[in-house]
């Protein structure tokens, strides 16, 4: 496997072997053993055209406990400033002879754009509305481990779906697994198309949640509020946020997730973040862990 | 000159005849012309009149690293097409005598097909003053476009058509209302949503085809859509013929072949404006044809260099290179024959897309030609409807090779191209126009 741009191309069986992985791994992390020398001699690039704090970060540690060199590159201190192009950036770290390209960016197909250009291995760390596999793969590695299995779960995901790669992702891995996703979003943030994909759209928060085991908010960003979607947040969160009421339609033992950072208060109740069912802080743990697996299977298969 | 033993398009008919050329002119149409002189076999071959592309882009002034005058004339010839219309979004825009006259000039140098510069409607194409209509008309223009855009302002739209009337020229309207189309580089749907690229909805293309046709209907003034996508926008300018306004239509090739399904793989050759949608329109577009709610075809031609397609869905640029592929694609969709017979549209006929492809964007503009008859200018367009050939990129004489079409299996080929009685393609030998090089003097 020479990329991972998405679970949409990705195979069940790859899934699965990642998230497998990437429990042993976690396992690790959790008992302190943090590095190990599957990369040592190899080198990674994060190229990332957005800002992001926790997926970066987590890229860089999971390369780094690897033993691999790991450099950083944000777009506002890059070339791109002046001007070069994703493929001529990529051509040249590519003659740099860097061993994975991580990268995220605000447009939508950009990571295979750049796959196509470059030998190394390119991950997709988020692109635009596109796929964000890391984390839907690490939200599936926080429900396997506390829930045993993916295959029955009934996981709602509630929030703006339209903007969000998350849901994209986590509904195809989800959907491979054998998982129900249900969705619910306000009208002006739902796409179209999503149920030939085989998610249940649902239109009341209530529906959405009926009987979930997992129940996930997406964030909110305030500048969709500008752009017409919805009045205010404070709106959003009392006609569409996820609180104690709505959770009462859920499994007792439903967990909450949520991929961060997350509005207090607005897609999820501050009791809710904080509460025992959260796997907020958790699901960050997961994330470290499931991109060493990512990591080390692109490589274990680059090397048979 | 003499081509003899063709299948010959006249007007609703199809008959084998010889066909002889003189001045540049149709002189004699019979069954079997007893002459001398120079002859060409056409049997086997089909002899339409020559093919006319209202809605090309030549790049020239200004992009020319996409295209040029030369460039374009090649491909259009090759395609078959005898005349083209070409779009004023060049660089300096053609918004003046001065960049039409240029324009008419590079076109003579070329010597290939005929060119007809079409004028922007404002200036600049900034949607604020109008351009210099009466000039440009007196230098050539045939019809003002704003081309890419709509004219926002309504009241300024309604000014142009009354202007531009008092000189017989029409605007073609490119319908976008830009609030919808902000960022957008697909149609939203389905695959909108699979790819994440963000879409615009229908009403994009619809609510500026409904204010179009609403001038048109309050001030008289005929009208005609550009490259039609929707099915409701099919159902609008159906509904709105019906009732008696002056409305014309065109619609490209990639609208009645392809669905935003092309889009799936992240092909920035599939990146096109308006956008590939679904089947319902892909199939309301070719019932439009049938009906005669869309008048023509066009290919709105949009070569570009491959480092604008080399990019970012969102960065690329929008359009198709399209001279060199619209007949046969058109003619395999739309008619079909031999092995894709069950593929074409059935009760299609060759006079039926003859008339969409010459007749009637003739007509629409008011041009010479788009006919044969003893006296009409000798433009013709000579084809083996029963070679099948595979699309290739690489072998575009355009400097644009994007296309969504490359591996593409289709039905007819161009044999010759007839521009006043003269073989333009095959290209003439080098030292007249022929080679892109050669032809700079």
């Amino acid at each position: 496997m020479k990329d991972i741009l998405g679970l949409l191309p990705l195979e069940a069986e790859k899934i699965d072997r990642i998230l497998s992985l990437g429990l042993t791994m976690k396992a690790r992390l959790r008992r302190g053993e943090k590095t190990l020398p599957t990369l040592v001699g190899k080198s990674a690039v994060t190229l990332f055209y957005e800002n992001s704090t926790r997926t970066r970060c987590s890229f860089e540690l999971a390369g780094k406990y690897l033993g691999a060199q790991v450099v950083n590159i944000s777009a506002s201190s890059s070339s791109v400033q002046k001007g070069e192009s994703l493929v001529d950036t990529g051509k040249t770290l590519d003659a740099m002879k860097n061993d994975f390209i991580i990268i995220r960016h605000p447009m939508s197909g950009a990571p295979g754009l750049l796959a196509r250009t470059v030998k190394a291995h390119v991950v997709n760390a988020g692109d635009g509305m596109n796929e964000h596999p890391s984390q839907a793969l690490l939200d599936m590695l926080t429900m396997r481990e506390h829930l045993g299995t993916i295959e029955g779960l009934r996981v709602a995901i509630l929030g703006d779906i339209r903007h969000s790669r998350v849901a994209k992702s986590n509904l195809y891995g989800l959907r491979k697994l054998g998982a129900e996703v249900r969705m619910f979003a306000p009208a002006t943030l739902m796409p179209a198309g999503l149920a030939t994909m085989g998610a249940k759209i649902c239109s009341s928060r209530e529906e959405a949640v009926e009987g979930a085991d997992v129940v996930m908010g997406l964030r909110i960003q305030l500048e969709r509020q500008k752009a017409g979607n919805f009045p205010s947040l404070s709106e959003y969160a009392k006609y569409y946020g996820v609180n104690e009421d709505v959770m009462k339609y859920a499994k007792p033992t439903a967990l909450i997730m949520h991929p961060g950072p997350v509005n207090r208060g607005v897609e999820l109740t501050c009791g809710l973040i904080d509460g025992e069912a959260s796997r907020i802080e958790d699901q960050v743990l997961s994330g470290l862990a499931v991109r060493m697996a990512m990591l080390t299977i692109l490589n274990e298969e680059e090397e048979a | 000159m003499i081509f003899r033993n063709a299948d010959v398009v006249l007007g609703r008919e199809v008959v084998r005849a010889d066909i002889r050329t003189e001045s540049g002119r149709i002189a004699e149409i019979a069954e079997s012309i007893q002459a001398d002189g120079e002859s060409i076999d056409c049997t086997g071959l089909t002899v339409f009149p020559g093919l006319i592309d209202i809605h090309v882009h030549l790049r020239d002034p200004g992009y020319e690293q996409k295209e040029d005058i030369f460039s374009g004339s090649r491909a259009a010839v090759k395609g078959g097409f005898t005349q083209i219309c070409c779009m004023p979004n060049t660089n300096p825009v053609i918004d003046n005598k001065v960049v039409a006259a240029y324009i008419k000039a590079r076109a003579a140098e070329a010597d290939l097909c005929k060119i007809h510069p079409i004028g922007a409607i404002t200036k600049g194409q900034k949607g604020e003053e109008l351009s210099a209509i009466g000039g440009m008309k007196a230098a050539g223009v045939v019809a003002l476009s704003e081309d890419g855009k709509s004219v926002r302002n309504s009241k300024l739209m309604a000014n142009a058509m009354l202007y531009a009337s008092d000189f017989g020229l029409k605007c073609l309207c490119h319908c976008e209302d830009a609030a919808l189309t902000e960022g957008c580089s697909v149609h939203e749907g389905t695959y909108s949503t699979l790819t994440g690229l963000k879409g615009s909805i229908r009403a994009a293309e619809d609510i500026m085809i409904a204010r179009d046709i609403c001038l048109s209907e309050s001030l008289g003034i005929p009208v005609h859509i550009c490259h039609v996508s929707t099915y409701s926008g099919v159902k609008l300018i159906r509904e709105a013929k019906a009732r008696g306004v002056k409305v014309t239509a065109e619609t490209c090739p990639h609208y009645f072949t392809l669905t935003d399904a092309a889009i799936a793989t992240f092909d920035t050759n599939t990146k096109v404006n308006p956008p590939l949608r679904e089947e319902r329109d892909r199939l309301a577009i070719i019932e439009g044809l049938k009906d005669g709610t869309i008048d023509c075809i066009v290919t709105d031609h949009a070569p570009h260099h491959e480092d604008d397609k080399n990019v970012e869905y969102d960065l690329a640029a929008f359009g198709i290179s399209g001279l060199e592929t619209s007949f046969a694609l058109s003619y395999t969709a739309l008619v079909g024959r031999g092995g894709c017979r069950k593929r074409g549209a059935g009760d299609f006929t060759l006079p039926d897309l003859s008339e969409k492809m010459s007749a009637n964007p003739a007509r629409i503009l008011g041009l010479e030609g788009g006919e044969i008859a003893v006296g009409a200018p000798a433009d013709l367009t000579i084809a083996d409807l029963a070679q099948e050939w595979t699309i290739r990129p690489a072998e575009f004489v355009s400097r644009g090779k994007n296309t969504p079409f490359a591996g593409r299996k289709v039905f007819g080929k161009i044999r010759y191209t007839v521009v006043d009685g003269k073989i333009k393609y095959p290209f003439p030998a080098l030292g007249g126009a022929g080679t892109d090089g050669g032809a700079r003097k």
